[in-house]
């Protein structure tokens, strides 16, 4: 069985199985589809869905309402992500449980509106103050759109942490042909709240690592939610430990369960010298290259990054064993590149395989600029 | 029955640590003088703050609390009372939130979103040092006005009463009946305002020797008058939402149309059709319509669109890849195959004409030729097709059936039956088809 879908209809239809029951969002290209369903289909499993006055309202109503115990979800392109900044601080310094699709078009700027891009790779990791971690999640294709929207949503209910969704224009609004079995419902976990007995402080742990229990608003608890920094009782605190202990504890409750978080797609060739390493929308004319370069003869390993924030650094390093030469192809000019090449050692060759005039990277590119002709 | 309670505020945390003199401890007593006149369940409301010594305020009542952005508490509120109408949600913002939020303050306003916007409004930012803000009277002396403000004062309550907002009242925290005031804003199910002018006593008062007296009198001389300037009974915006949408409820959410294919091609590997049209021409839903029968036929589609942001004018693109095999890579370098309908569409496929050769097709309407190519040009004459020949919204389609005539990419029956779908137009389509199929006769 197979059907004739894009990846903004795979996206909403994730987030309804998912249990997603309310969405805010502002209309830009190509991230409008995402909203119009979302609007049209939400009221439909009894959620609210509604076009906000702006990308810093889609985050703010969001942020309210996943506090009042809501499964939440915005989306937007690159331009809309710029305006959701500050939010997304507040989301990480808050510990709200969001997804956000960011359907990446060409940069910067108004850039290119209907044309393809992936430069917002960077951004979404540092687009905001503090420098703490996010999780940004890429599919390759349309089913992976469903496959890892679910996933973004347990894992937000899992880190409590905005969790990107990183696509672009030609995933999101390119029709395609899909055998339904290759969407595969991933369970999103339940959210456990804090018991309705004793009292409830809102961000009282008792590890380094540990992600609080919930309590929404409305509930059996008082619950106390703060952008600033603050103790453990969500009041203001500039007591230095109880500052440092909270900074390092939204660092730590992600960035020490990588094994959570990564998720790669490897296809490896014994003694393959050549790694090409992609994600996103490259990673398709990545295969067909391979397949191209394979029947040259060529020994050649792929490494698809489904997971790029934080870095699947273990994954990498596995796939650069043996590797002489690795070839980076994205529609960029080289930021994931630079990921790889703090990973890999001084001695392997690292070629970027790059455009930004609006076009995909083709299978024949890759071949010619990586040296693989 | 819950006990009653006598107070909002918890006492282990006061005095408060405003200035001395500061309004926003006046004004903080009779917020909770309301809610305690109202006596509403501390777990149902939800005060929210912004950034400004008003901001301080939220930490000192016994109610669900949101201290958030600069200027984004009425975005977190109306999220807030979106999610949950059973909520009190009361936001507590000063002059500046108004100003760098005004835009989020007059959405609110024109949603009637039953949010409570109390203004602690003394003129100037104080939390910052004492810097101009949208309320700050012309010739007000600020930190950063220190010859003056030029700038014209915002009319925080007309602003609202204009854009939709129920319940808009101005006074000053010297107000004794400021509880009762606070209590009717909060009790109207709608959007609610209430800007109270107050001193702040660390930067506005000694910048301009500013008191009670001169404060009320700055009102009048701006023409600002007092007490509930406006009332209405709109609808409240999460109610209203509910009830618009109610009749969606249970509706199956984003149905599959799955497709099995039942067809065979012999189309053995990847084909590019570019089809160069105009917008409202229905070149991308004919597309579609030929996607889904390459699907029945057994084959992989994909179709991208391209078009100009003015939907109604100019080109319309569909790149169209047809393939055996799963389909990776979605560009088009070189089209196998071209449809040329209409003069708008030949501009954008250029590139791609001039790279097809001798083995390609082109699908060509007479009144485009000449064209220069190598690729081999079947002309169409819509002149004579009789009645389609001004119905051009079908062109496309009629050159797709031409199409498969000619080069049996899949079985005509394939997109015959893709066409009879649900839609309206199903019946005009498969004529069209046929008039397809004769023009190849």
């Amino acid at each position: 069985m197979r059907e004739l879908i894009n990846g903004a209809q795979a996206i909403v239809r994730a987030a309804i199985h998912s249990g997603c029951n309310f969405f805010a969002g502002y209309p830009i290209t190509p991230a409008t589809d995402i909203l119009l369903y979302m609007i049209r289909e939400l009221p439909k499993v009894g959620g609210v869905a509604i076009q906000a006055e702006d990308e810093i309202a889609s985050m703010g109503f969001c942020i309210g309402a996943a506090m009042t115990g809501k499964r939440v979800m915005t989306a937007t392109s690159g331009p809309g992500i710029s305006l959701y900044s500050e939010n997304i601080g507040l989301a990480i310094m808050g510990e709200v449980p969001m997804v956000i699709v960011d359907v990446q078009r060409m940069g910067p700027a108004t850039g290119g509106a209907t044309t393809v891009g992936q430069g917002d790779i960077q951004f979404l990791r540092w687009g905001t103050s503090g420098g703490y971690p996010v999780i940004v999640l890429s599919p390759t294709n349309i089913p992976e759109c469903y496959n890892l929207t679910c996933r973004a949503f347990d894992l937000a209910e899992r880190f409590r942490v905005p969790v990107f969704l990183a696509t672009d224009k030609e995933t999101a609004l390119t029709l395609a042909t899909v055998n339904v079995e290759e969407f595969k419902p991933y369970p999103v976990r339940e959210r456990i709240n804090a018991p309705v007995e004793g009292e409830f402080i809102p961000y009282r742990v008792t590890t380094l690592d540990e992600v609080p229990l919930m309590s929404p608003y409305g509930n059996e608890h008082v619950l106390r939610f703060t952008t600033s920094t603050h103790d453990e009782k969500g009041q203001l605190t500039k007591n230095p430990e109880a500052v440092q202990k909270l900074n390092e504890r939204l660092a730590a409750k992600v960035e020490l369960h990588l094994d959570e978080i990564s998720l790669v797609k490897t296809d490896f060739q014994l003694d393959a010298q050549i790694l090409i390493i992609s994600y996103g929308v490259t990673a398709r004319s990545v295969e067909e290259a391979v397949i191209q370069a394979r029947r040259r003869g060529k020994r050649i390993s792929t490494l698809s990054i489904l997971s790029l924030w934080p870095v699947p650094e273990a994954e990498i390093k596995e796939a650069l064993t043996g590797i002489q030469k690795v070839i980076v192809p994205e529609l960029n000019l080289g930021q994931y590149r630079l990921e790889v090449e703090r990973l890999a050692s001084g001695e392997i060759e690292i070629i970027g395989v790059n455009r930004v005039d609006g076009e995909l990277i083709s299978p024949e590119q890759i071949l010619a600029d990586g040296g693989l002709l | 029955m819950r006990d009653q309670v006598t107070s909002f505020l918890d006492d282990s945390l006061l005095p408060y640590f405003f200035c001395p003199g500061c309004g926003h401890s006046i004004i903080t007593d009779y917020l909770n003088s309301a809610l305690v006149k109202l006596q509403l369940d501390p777990r149902k409301v939800v005060i929210v703050t912004d950034i400004g010594c008003s901001g301080l305020a939220d930490k000192y009542f016994i109610t669900n609390t949101f201290h958030g952005l600069h200027g984004r508490s009425v975005t977190y509120a109306t999220g807030i009372k979106l999610a949950n109408p059973e909520l009190k949600v009361i936001v507590l913002m000063g002059d500046g939130g108004c100003g760098i939020g005004g835009h989020h303050l007059i959405n609110a306003a024109r949603r009637n979103i039953g949010v409570t916007v109390v203004v602690y409004n003394n003129l100037n930012y104080g939390m910052t040092g004492g810097e101009h803000s949208v309320t700050t009277p012309i010739g007000g002396v600020t930190n950063s006005t220190p010859y003056g403000q030029l700038e014209h004062p915002m009319d925080i309550c007309q602003t609202v009463a204009v854009n939709g907002a129920s319940f808009v009242a101005r006074t000053t925290s010297f107000n004794k009946g400021l509880p009762e005031l606070l209590a009717s804003a909060i009790q109207n199910d709608g959007f609610s305002l209430v800007d109270i002018w107050e001193l702040c006593t660390a930067y506005y008062v000694p910048n301009n020797r500013f008191n009670k007296s001169t404060l009320e009198n700055s009102l009048a001389a701006q023409h600002f008058s007092t007490g509930i300037l406006h009332q209405s009974s709109s609808p409240e915006y999460s109610q209203a939402y509910r009830q618009s949408v109610a009749g969606e409820a249970g509706k199956i959410p984003m149905p599959a149309r799955t497709i099995q294919p039942k067809y065979q091609s012999k189309l053995d590997q990847r084909l590019g059709i570019i089809i160069a049209g105009a917008a409202g021409k229905k070149i991308n839903s004919a597309a579609t319509l030929f996607c889904r029968g390459a699907v029945l036929s057994g084959l992989y589609a994909t179709q991208r669109n391209d078009y100009p942001v003015t939907v109604k004018s100019g080109h319309s693109i569909s790149e169209v890849i047809l393939d055996p095999a799963a389909i990776k890579y979605t560009g088009i370098k070189k089209p196998e195959v071209m449809v040329m309908l209409f003069k708008e569409g030949v501009n954008s496929v250029q590139r791609q004409l001039a790279a097809m050769n001798a083995m390609d097709t082109i699908i060509i309407n007479r009144e485009l030729l000449p064209i220069h190519t190598k690729a081999r040009q079947i002309v169409v004459d819509f002149n004579q097709t009789g009645r389609w020949m001004n119905k051009k919204e079908y062109w496309a389609i009629i050159s797709l059936a031409k199409l498969l005539c000619e080069t049996k990419i899949f079985p005509l029956e394939a997109f015959k039956e893709a066409v009879s779908g649900r839609s309206e137009f199903a019946e005009d389509n498969l004529a069209a088809i046929e008039a397809g199929v004769i023009m190849g006769q």
